[in-house]
């Protein structure tokens, strides 16, 4: 693969005998799908005269849309020791994606249209993922000062978040938000009380109270939600909660849904995979916030997601670099990589029975592209030929040589995960093909 | 597709254990069995008459190098490891890293290879982070062993290990006893460790006895004791009273209104301690805080084997760290490497 994907105009490419799904169209068939200018051609019959320069083959290959992650840290501009744009949109190439949505807490933040222009501008250079960056919805992050929205709306940014740095102050929040849906932006809020939520590390429970650490209450999370609702009923605000982990917040999602208000909520991939557990043994690659909880809230997000409550599913991916987690559990940076866990841990919900395949593959595409408000994650002809190809039944191992990430952080090393990309397109090109 | 993680018991014992069930670290009592800290108890008991004789040393961990490594302030701890390990005739490097290296940026990591490289053969490690220990254990290279000498919150073996030294020496075992753990449970090292004993042990019942505040979340369920927050009633019968030592920043913290409160409601005091078995004995891993967890009447009273605990403290330190040089000692005749010293079954 070239360092520079985004060389030379997209071929008009075929896509043969595939099982074609497009959630958004309720579509699920073995069909054709034709590529060209960029842009979805037709699907099924090719168009008259319609000449393929590139045929690609995906017989017993499901093809959908590329994948739309709705939280990935890039760590560009700032923290490039981590990794950089260029090294995390290859790897999310490598995993399907072809749109992320990076949180603002870069170094400096995305507050200024500079920084949204900057990070924009080196995701097109190296041209392998559509990168959305969220705009800071206060100045530096600090919960103080609401930012220029406007003009970070105009440079690009699809939605308002102040990473996951709870606003303290209830006011400037409300202002926030009110400020935000004037020029029709959404939020993303990541609920926690911070009062109950600062200085914790993991779930208070079983295990943070055997290793003696200190913990995160759910009532932080369930706090966070009930003052944020209160909010966005107060201000007709369109709120989205980022990566929901307790059952109690996830019903108040549910019962404030049902009342109409328009708030959505997504959840990351290994919430629904992995518990407190994982952190036995001091596992500082398990160190995560929103922290892993119980298994009866796995169950009840997994439970949500079937009923339609959570709509989407992220990877929430957070690469470090190995020293971020060479320490004793305490000093350790919190976060996982984990774009390239996104799609088989979605896929295996699928085996689970908690979804089937399209309601599965809507959480990683439609869904998160109308939260982010742009026309992304279908095969709909016109629509941007972002193409996912993968083979459902692939099997590989997590480890630092089957990564492409810069990020090697996970709790999952060592699992099998199944479900493997053979090709990713980005706008009609293809930006990742798996060898063998 | 994702397997479940194996337990902190079951990996505390894959870290602490070598293939033969022998001590390699002494980091936690998670996941030893009854019967190894049986062993321990009978070492340390062995080790007690070598303070009685004329010469106080044994040959046990003779030209081996063991170096302190304190991240965390400590006086008694400190002396009982250097005194314990001078009687095993090693040699001992004490390191106060608070304020020397990481002070400069210098990495937990880093600090480690350094003395790897001056072939220090066992760390004795205090550190004020949860799992520090762990940590030093799973990335010191073998066959360095590491002993805790408490972490953060978790763990603190060798202070619980001599405390059920001093148990079985006033009451002869551990089966039938209820002991009455008193105090900030939340924050202890000490206590989880002992809870932990405890249990392995077999004693009947642990109570955990304190304000909600100072309890952990699902103490009951996460640690196998009975909650408590009414100190006449949890002392109702007890053959063992452990009080805990509660430190001033508690105050700010928010935990607690005021000493003076936490004294009405849980100070020992000799009145109350009648509740409890007539010959129930009460300690404290100090230091105390005499008017605050309990009368000096008590701390000085008959009852009261305090200061035992301090002696014995360091018969167990010895046990422990000879078991695991023993252990070290194997490891290097099994790689072909002649050890400087013969363990034997010692």
């Amino acid at each position: 693969m070239p360092d520079n994907a985004a060389a030379g105009s997209p071929q008009a490419i075929s896509i043969r005998g595939g099982r074609v799904i497009d959630p958004a169209a309720n579509i699920d068939a073995v069909m054709d799908l034709h590529l060209a200018d960029g842009a979805i051609k037709a699907l099924g019959e090719a168009p008259a005269g319609f000449a393929p320069q590139h045929i690609i083959d995906a017989a017993g290959l499901v093809v959908c849309p590329g994948l739309v992650d709705l939280s990935a840290r890039l760590r560009q501009p700032g923290r490039e020791h981590k990794a950089t744009i260029a090294s995390e949109t290859r790897a999310a190439a490598a995993a399907g994606i072809t749109t992320l949505c990076c949180p603002p807490d870069t170094l400096p933040a995305v507050d200024t249209p500079a920084v949204a222009q900057l990070i924009r501008q080196l995701a097109e250079e190296r041209g392998y993922a559509r990168v959305l960056p969220a705009g800071a919805l206060t100045r530096g992050l600090e919960g103080e000062h609401i930012t220029e929205m406007a003009a970070l709306k105009l440079a690009g940014c699809p939605v308002m978040s102040n990473a996951d740095r709870p606003v303290r102050n209830t006011r400037v929040l409300r202002r926030a938000l009110e400020y935000a849906s004037t020029y029709g932006l959404g939020t993303f809020l990541h609920p926690a009380d911070a009062y109950l939520s600062e200085g914790g590390l993991v779930h208070e429970g079983l295990v943070a109270t055997q290793l003696g650490l200190p913990g995160i209450p759910e009532a932080a999370e369930v706090l966070g939600v009930a003052r944020d609702l209160a909010l966005a009923e107060q201000t007709g605000a369109r709120v989205h909660f980022r990566g929901l982990s307790t059952a109690r917040a996830t019903a108040m999602l549910a019962e404030a849904r049902a009342r109409g208000l328009p708030v959505s909520a997504d959840v990351a991939a290994h919430q629904l995979w992995l518990t407190e557990d994982a952190v036995a043994g001091f596992s500082a690659d398990a160190h995560l916030i929103p922290p892993l909880r119980t298994a009866a809230d796995r169950d009840a997000l997994r439970a949500a997601i079937a009923a339609g409550e959570i709509t989407a599913i992220c990877s929430d991916h957070q690469p470090h670099e190995p020293d971020a987690k060479l320490n004793p559990f305490p000093q350790t940076e919190p976060g996982m990589s984990a774009l390239e866990t996104l799609l088989p841990l979605v896929l295996g919900l699928v085996r689970e029975d908690v979804l089937d395949l399209c309601d599965a593959l809507a959480c990683v595409t439609a869904h998160p592209a109308a939260i982010l408000d742009r026309p992304l994650g279908r095969l709909q002809p016109g629509a941007v030929a972002d193409v996912c190809i993968f083979d459902p039944d692939a099997r590989w191992v997590v480890g630092e040589d089957t990564l492409v990430s810069r990020g090697k952080n996970t709790p999952l090393r060592g699992a099998e995960m199944i479900g493997r990309v053979r090709w990713t397109l980005l706008a009609g090109r293809v930006v990742h093909e798996a060898k063998g | 597709m994702i397997t479940p993680r194996a337990s902190q018991q079951e990996q505390a014992a894959a870290l602490q254990l070598d293939a033969d069930g022998n001590l390699k670290h002494f980091l936690t009592l998670d996941g030893l069995d009854r019967a190894l800290l049986i062993d321990i108890l009978d070492r340390a008991e062995g080790f007690l008459g070598v303070a009685q004789q004329a010469v106080k040393k044994v040959p046990l961990c003779r030209g081996k190098i063991i170096a302190n490594l304190f991240f965390e302030t400590s006086t008694r701890t400190r002396t009982t490891f250097e005194l314990a390990a001078k009687r095993l005739s090693a040699d001992v490097l004490n390191l106060n890293i608070s304020t020397s290296a990481t002070a400069k940026g210098e990495t937990l990591l880093d600090t480690l290879r350094n003395l790897e490289a001056m072939h220090v053969d066992m760390f004795v490690v205090r550190h004020a982070d949860s799992g520090a220990a762990h940590f030093i254990a799973t990335h010191a290279a073998a066959p360095v062993a590491v002993i805790n000498a408490g972490d953060g919150c978790y763990s603190h073996p060798t202070q619980a290990m001599l405390d059920m030294f001093t148990i079985r020496a006033h009451k002869g075992g551990f089966e039938g006893l209820t002991v009455a753990l008193v105090g900030d449970v939340l924050h202890s090292r000490v206590a989880r460790s002992q809870i932990t004993a405890l249990n392995t042990l077999g004693v009947a019942e642990v109570r955990a006895i304190g304000p909600s505040t100072l309890v952990p979340a699902r103490a009951a369920e996460a640690l196998g004791v009975r909650v408590c927050h009414d100190l006449r009633a949890g002392l109702r019968g007890v053959d063992v009273i452990i009080l805990l030592r509660l430190q001033h920043e508690r105050m700010d913290g928010g935990f607690l209104p005021s000493e003076h409160e936490y004294f009405h409601l849980f100070g020992l005091t000799e009145k109350r301690l009648r509740l409890a078995a007539a010959d129930a004995i009460v300690m404290h891993p100090g230091p105390i805080n005499r008017g605050v967890e309990m009368d000096s009447g008590v701390a000085d009273g008959d009852r009261s084997v305090i200061l035992e605990q301090v002696s014995n403290g360091l018969a167990v330190r010895m046990a422990v760290m000879s078991m695991c040089i023993g252990t070290q000692n194997l490891w290097l005749h099994a790689a072909g490497q002649r050890p400087l010293t013969e363990t034997g079954d010692a």
